[in-house]
């Protein structure tokens, strides 16, 4: 299996590789000079000619790509041309917003979507199977930044429970260790910090599942009603097994291994998801940073980024490929 | 003892389809409603349209929903332009949208996917290679990106989805085409002197059908909302053209002051996703149950 992972993994290079010139070049060749946007339309050729020169777009495109290359090699994207700070920073600034997000947004789907298709699949066509159905399908339709607005819409402005945007209460959260504002209030054992983060993190993370939810759930009745059948589940419950002992232990233990492929799979869908429902709610993370980026032109931050969010997909496809011959031994690659 | 599990056998079989069979029938009547009125809204909606959905009336600005018979059935936004009027007339660019895309994409990635499997070797190595690479992009990502390139526009939109909507066809397709290529009739064909291009169009395609108008409904679903998306962010079609994604971009700043601005459109996507799912989940029950796995994630 190390062998397969490994060639997998040699395989990703190529990809990646074509992807960082597909962007290089779409990002390059997009109208919109990034001088004219950031120094303003008033100044003088001089000055356009010396930021030109600064951030090395005078030179030929193929020159600028392979200079790109060989830093992005060792990690380096270069200096962004609006934060004036290397890319690299910007990005790990940003970053653990967005973990935290997608991290909250996985574990209220699957806390609520794996029980209600446990439940739903284990009693076909009752009463609760077609709530829970219905449910998922109500899941997999709703567009995730039509439920954030309708959230903040409900929840912050008639009710007036939760914060609209942002990460925290100013002044609550103590000083920044990891970025992972929730980690960082329990390690201080600031529990207002943490409740404040909880009550910010919300909405976003349940806009961000919804679509995680709804199919998760899908995936786990339909998985559920095929390992009901199975021969094993007809011997535990010839053996006396409580029907509830069957369901959960038999049963869900096994049906899960698809369950955990559609994770890996949405995550990517997540990643993308994140991008929209961070600019609903102000929330600094990745991808709220790469709208910025993008109207302001600055090539290095959104290849940084691009790159960035696609060796992060990649990277999870390979990890759940790795994970599926762990939890399902008869795989072997 | 013998009868009584005939008996049983034969009860249990037409029993198990009533189950399915209500079921499905609800999904396809509700679906199937559902899209018929959004495909029936987007083609003559804009002729039964009260008003021009541009015209903008400063002195009728933020109007509430008046109800049925009154001016402005939905109320105004924040412009004075009539709700109702734009929600009919996005309602044509979503319809334009997910058909283009749905079939432009459809048709590229069956033919990419036949092809591919069909022939195999170096042909299906470069084009598995390609769907690799655009695979490897997170979905939205790609469609900003293209549309940053683009600039904004309905065609740019289209080919911004058109661009990576092809693969699920091709992925899937190419596995069915690998396995059609050893069946007999291909076989048969193959000695009776049929031309490669002949065993493709007569024999591949016309067996690679129905998974792909299943794959094909559920695509419709992503590119609503993915244009939806797109034009949320402002890197969709120009802010002129009246769209569900742009009504809510507009509606965003006030969403505490009016509620009606962001209520109507968005439901308006989920009510016409939800149906398209619907109709989407009963074809595949019908057509390819084998899909089922995929929970729609296609």
């Amino acid at each position: 299996m190390a062998s397969y992972l490994l060639q997998r993994l040699a395989g990703t290079v190529p990809v990646l590789l074509l992807i960082s010139l597909l962007v290089f070049l779409l990002i390059h060749a997009a109208p919109g000079d990034p001088t004219l946007l950031l120094l303003g339309e008033e100044t003088n050729t001089a000055e356009i000619a010396k930021a030109k020169e600064r951030w090395g777009l005078d030179q030929p495109v193929y020159l600028q790509y392979l200079k790109f290359l060989r830093s992005a090699a060792v990690g380096d994207f270069g200096k962004s041309f609006k934060y004036a700070e290397p890319v690299a920073n910007v990005i790990k600034s940003r970053l653990p917003a967005t973990l935290e997000l997608a991290a909250f947004a996985i574990i209220i789907a699957t806390l609520l979507a794996i029980p209600l298709g446990v439940w739903a699949g284990s009693r076909p066509n009752s009463w609760i199977d077609n709530l829970g159905t219905t449910f998922g399908l109500f899941g997999i339709s709703m567009p995730s930044f039509w439920l954030a607005i309708m959230m903040i819409l409900l929840l912050a402005g008639v009710l007036n429970i939760l914060p609209t945007s942002g990460r925290s209460t100013y002044g609550v959260a103590g000083p920044e260790q990891t970025g992972f504002y929730i980690f960082d209030s329990i390690m201080q054992k600031n529990w207002p910090a943490v409740w404040d983060a909880l009550t910010h993190i919300f909405m976003p993370a349940l806009a961000l599942g919804v679509n995680m939810l709804g199919i998760l759930m899908r995936v786990t009745r339909s998985a559920i009603l095929e390992v009901m059948n199975e021969d094993y589940v007809r011997t535990a419950r010839a053996k006396g097994l409580q029907e509830e002992n069957v369901v959960w232990r038999h049963v869900t233990s096994n049906a899960l291994i698809p369950v955990v492929t559609v994770v890996g799979l949405e995550l990517g869908t997540l990643l993308s998801g994140s991008i929209i429902v961070e600019t609903v709610f102000a929330w600094p993370g990745g991808g709220s940073l790469l709208i910025t980026a993008l109207n302001a032109r600055d090539y290095p931050l959104v290849t940084g980024l691009v790159m960035t969010y696609t060796v992060a997909f990649v990277a999870i496809n390979l990890i759940i490929d790795g994970l599926y011959a762990v939890i399902d031994p008869r795989i072997r690659y | 003892m013998q009868s009584l599990t005939l008996e049983s056998a034969t009860e249990r079989i037409p029993g198990r389809l009533a189950g399915i069979w209500p079921r499905l029938h609800v999904k396809a009547f509700t679906g199937g409603v559902i899209v018929l009125a959004f495909i029936f809204i987007g083609i003559l909606g804009p002729s039964f349209a009260p008003h021009d959905p541009n015209k903008q009336e400063l002195t009728r600005m933020m109007k509430a929903p008046q109800g049925i018979g009154a001016q402005n059935v939905l109320g105004t936004d924040n412009l004075g332009r009539d709700i109702v009027s734009r929600v009919i007339h996005g309602a044509r660019v979503s319809l334009l949208v997910a058909f283009a895309v749905v079939f432009v994409s459809g048709f590229i990635g069956v033919t990419l996917g036949a092809i591919s499997g069909y022939f195999g070797g170096k042909v299906d190595f470069v084009i598995q290679k390609l769907v690799e690479v655009v695979w490897a992009f997170p979905p939205l990502l790609l469609g900003i990106t293209i549309m940053a390139f683009l600039g904004q526009g309905l065609f740019n939109l289209i080919l911004a989805l058109v661009a990576q909507r092809w693969i699920p066809y091709c992925r899937v397709v190419r596995g069915q085409a690998l396995s059609l290529r050893e069946r007999d009739f291909v076989v048969a064909a193959r000695c009776l002197g049929a031309t490669q291009g002949q065993i493709i169009v007569r024999h591949i395609i016309p067996n690679l059908i129905q998974t792909s108008l299943v794959i094909g409904t559920f695509a419709m679903a992503s590119s609503i909302i993915a244009e939806a998306s797109l034009s949320f962010l402002g890197v969709g079609v120009p802010p002129e053209i009246p769209t569900w994604g742009t009504m809510l971009a507009d509606a965003r700043i006030y969403i505490s002051t009016a509620w009606w601005m962001p209520l109507f459109p968005g439901l308006c996507i989920f009510i016409t996703v939800l149906g398209i799912n619907l109709l989407g989940d009963a074809l595949r029950d019908l057509l390819d149950p084998r899909l089922k796995r995929t929970g729609s994630g296609l």
